[in-house]
């Protein structure tokens, strides 16, 4: 099952190849909005020259177009890549391309607001904050879209599963089932309140809005969505990983029995993000904590997993004693690229899952909560394992369905680490300055951080340079990064038989176990629903009947109420 | 399954109970807690200090765009606060300096911690959830003082 290649359809390519670019063009408006957030952070600059916008409005479509509209693109592009490869099936490419469009149409309106400056909402567009409607249609559409790419996936499966009985679903194929699985549930909730509240009010059709019900389904979403940006960089680990290493997956089960605790386990946790909420009974915040720390556990599997996987390939690769693998892995083969974006992106994800671990601790969280620590925090997770696992699969898949060599593959090797060093410097500057109180979603340049201010905050200063410091390197990186993957995209194509023919590298697994009770997604499913049931009915319960007052729609930019 | 594999397993679900038990010996044993729903309090709209009982004090907040009301209470060293803060507009955030008071003001409910100010000093707070055009200047301060003849609030911005 390891090395055979697939061809897709001319279409699918195109679509795949289109469902890369256009968002990396979308991130790069993104991470030009990152380096000016740091720059309007510590004061350096005071108005933005090129968008002529504000450090809101910047931040809001840095953490939009980054976070949200990248990711799903991603997400959709390797769904679409790796479950055609791996079941050897073509993809119904209308479906697949109404779902792109739709996609790109909610992507480039919702840019389009942003960048106009009627959705000045931030990326957690809470109510009161109002956007215009087009904001929000545009990204309903981007979250139907890839709904649609999802269901397309799904006759193919069961298809296969028709034609291969008894033998085992492919591993990358789980991974993205998994991902869609956890997406779809979760965001079942934000388009709920987005159809039922945000839009009808932002239309003007209803007046007032119960922030805290809103706030409480965002954040059913909101939680269960970091595991969308994680799951893909999960299957690329598990799949490509260990065989680019020069080895082979340490544990089939493990595999699957980590994505299936996924599903169990990441969506009844969205309370642990409202611990400083009203509304919402401390008991019942204690319970969304504790299963917060049981999805903990597939990480902890995994982090054993690769480990062991990539223990195998160094000794495989010649190493001796007991920590020598650890210096035979291709963290600078110029051919083997695509490792040092996943292997950096796993060291980083050792600090951002700690981090991560200390948010979700109940009453810990009150030290921490919406301080720069918790950027700080998802720096090292969306920002470092994600970003990089997502940035050198798009450089493979754009290879691969462009049918084009990678150029410049040692400065695409060299971006990872760059971008890593960056990332530190400033992800400390954060967390530190977080824990001195610093808040987030701050102009700290326009009062704290501003010696002329009557709310000057000296002791925060340094930590502000530092977070500085690190996000320009982290600029220089993704620049780096552009450069060899714009050099690829207009590169000359490769029009050899080699060419044509699409290849991953996929891990065969060192102990492959049968497993039958991880093979089916039923009982897992029927199980995250109790617990959706269990642990959220008594908080939707406690939020509508302690509230005793629903909010009039505010515009960020003016103090009096919009009506 | 081999054993290197259970013991990993094993190891991480251990550390897992380690974390629940640190986690609820701080909340039962310690009596560290999280805002919880105030249920027997009537809505308030305007700000208030009020004394309770001797070195116990009981203050109503308001947020609004873009300022805590009141934005600076000081207060004789010792003092424990009832602290309630609602907000009148939008969503606004409350993190105290040094101390572990971090609550969320939303419209349409009221949210409370009780604080103890031992060590005389200033403690600034802000606003930490993004409220609008002026967010950045949205802050204010407790001011602990050894002697304090009338505990006083002032309000409006800083």
């Amino acid at each position: 099952m390891s090395d055979y290649s697939f061809r897709f359809s001319k279409s699918s390519k195109y679509l795949n190849a289109t469902l890369i670019i256009i968002p990396m063009i979308l991130l790069f408006i993104g991470v030009y909005g990152g380096l000016m957030q740091t720059l309007f952070r510590a004061g350096i600059i005071q108005s933005d020259p090129f968008v002529g916008g504000d450090y809101y409005k910047g931040l809001t479509f840095h953490g939009v177009l980054n976070a949200i509209v990248f990711t799903t693109f991603f997400a959709v592009a390797l769904g679409n890549a790796l479950v055609s490869y791996s079941l050897q099936k073509q993809l119904n490419t209308k479906i697949a391309w109404a779902s792109g469009i739709m996609m790109l149409v909610g992507s480039v309106v919702a840019a389009v607001v942003i960048l106009i400056g009627e959705a000045t909402v931030l990326y957690t567009f809470y109510p009161p904050l109002k956007a215009h409607p087009l904001f929000y249609i545009g990204l309903t559409l981007l979250v139907v879209g890839s709904w649609v790419a999802f269901y397309n996936w799904i006759p193919m499966y069961l298809e296969w599963r028709h034609e291969n009985k008894g033998k085992k679903t492919p591993l990358a194929v789980v991974g993205m089932f998994t991902t869609f699985i956890i997406w779809f549930i979760a965001t079942l909730a934000v388009a709920t309140e987005i159809l039922f509240m945000l839009l009808p009010w932002s239309l003007g059709l209803v007046d007032e809005v119960n922030v805290m019900l809103a706030r409480t389904l965002f954040w059913f979403f909101g939680h269960p969505l970091v595991y969308f940006w994680l799951l893909p960089a999960y299957v690329m680990y598990y799949v490509f990983m260990p065989k680019l290493a020069g080895g082979k997956l340490y544990s089939d089960m493990a595999g699957r029995l980590v994505f299936m605790l996924f599903i169990v386990f990441s969506i009844p946790v969205g309370t642990h993000h409202q611990y400083m909420d009203p509304a919402i009974s401390s008991q019942w915040k204690l319970l969304h904590g504790i299963f917060t720390f049981a999805v903990a556990l597939p990480s902890l599997i995994t982090a054993f997993t690769l480990a062991a996987s990539l223990e195998h390939a160094g000794r495989n690769n010649g190493a001796k004693g007991l920590f020598g693998w650890m210096w035979k892995l291709p963290y600078f083969d110029k051919e083997k690229w695509f490792f040092s974006f996943l292997i950096t992106g796993l060291i980083i994800f050792i600090f951002g899952g700690i981090g991560g671990i200390i948010n979700a601790s109940y009453s810990m969280n009150t030290v921490v909560h919406n301080t720069a620590w918790v950027p700080g925090h998802f720096h090292l997770t969306v920002a470092g394992p994600v970003l990089l696992a997502f940035l050198g699969g798009s450089l493979y898949l754009v290879g691969q369905f462009m049918g084009k060599k990678i150029r410049l593959k040692g400065l695409a090797m060299i971006t990872p680490y760059i971008y890593t060093v960056g990332l530190l410097i400033m992800s400390y500057g954060l967390k530190i300055g977080g824990l001195k109180g610093m808040p987030r979603r701050t102009n700290t340049g326009a009062s704290y951080a501003n010696p002329d201010s009557v709310l000057y905050q000296p002791d925060w200063i340094a930590y502000i340079d530092m977070s500085v410091i690190g996000g320009s390197i982290m600029f220089i990186g993704i620049v780096i990064y552009l450069i060899s993957f714009f050099g690829t995209v207009f590169s000359k194509s490769d029009s050899s038989e080699e060419g044509s023919v699409v290849t991953f590298p996929i891990s065969e697994p060192l102990h492959d176990e049968p497993a039958t009770w991880l093979r089916n997604f039923k009982p897992f499913i029927i199980m995250v629903i109790i617990l959706i049931v269990l642990s959220y009915t008594p908080v939707i319960y406690d939020v509508i009947t302690t509230t005793y007052d629903t909010s009039l729609p505010f515009s960020p930019n003016s103090p009096v109420p919009l009506r | 399954m081999d054993k290197s594999e259970k013991l990993a397993l094993s190891l991480s679900g251990l550390l897992l109970l380690v974390f629940f038990g640190a986690l609820m010996y701080a909340a039962v044993a310690e009596d560290v807690e999280v805002p919880t729903c105030i249920t027997d309090m009537d809505p308030f709209t305007s700000d208030t200090l009020f004394q309770t009982s001797e070195d116990v004090y009981e203050i109503h907040m308001v947020a609004r765009m873009w300022a805590f009301q009141p934005s600076t209470i000081r207060l004789p060293a010792g003092s424990t606060v009832d602290l309630y803060v609602t907000s009148q507009d939008i969503i606004h955030g409350f993190k105290v300096e040094r101390k572990n008071v971090n609550l969320m003001a939303v419209p349409g409910a009221i949210n409370y911690i009780r604080v103890k100010f031992d060590e005389p000093g200033e403690y600034f707070f802000a606003c930490h959830e993004f409220c609008g055009a002026a967010h950045h200047t949205m802050a204010g301060r407790f001011v602990i003082e050894e002697n304090v003849d009338e505990p006083e609030t002032i309000g409006g911005k800083l």
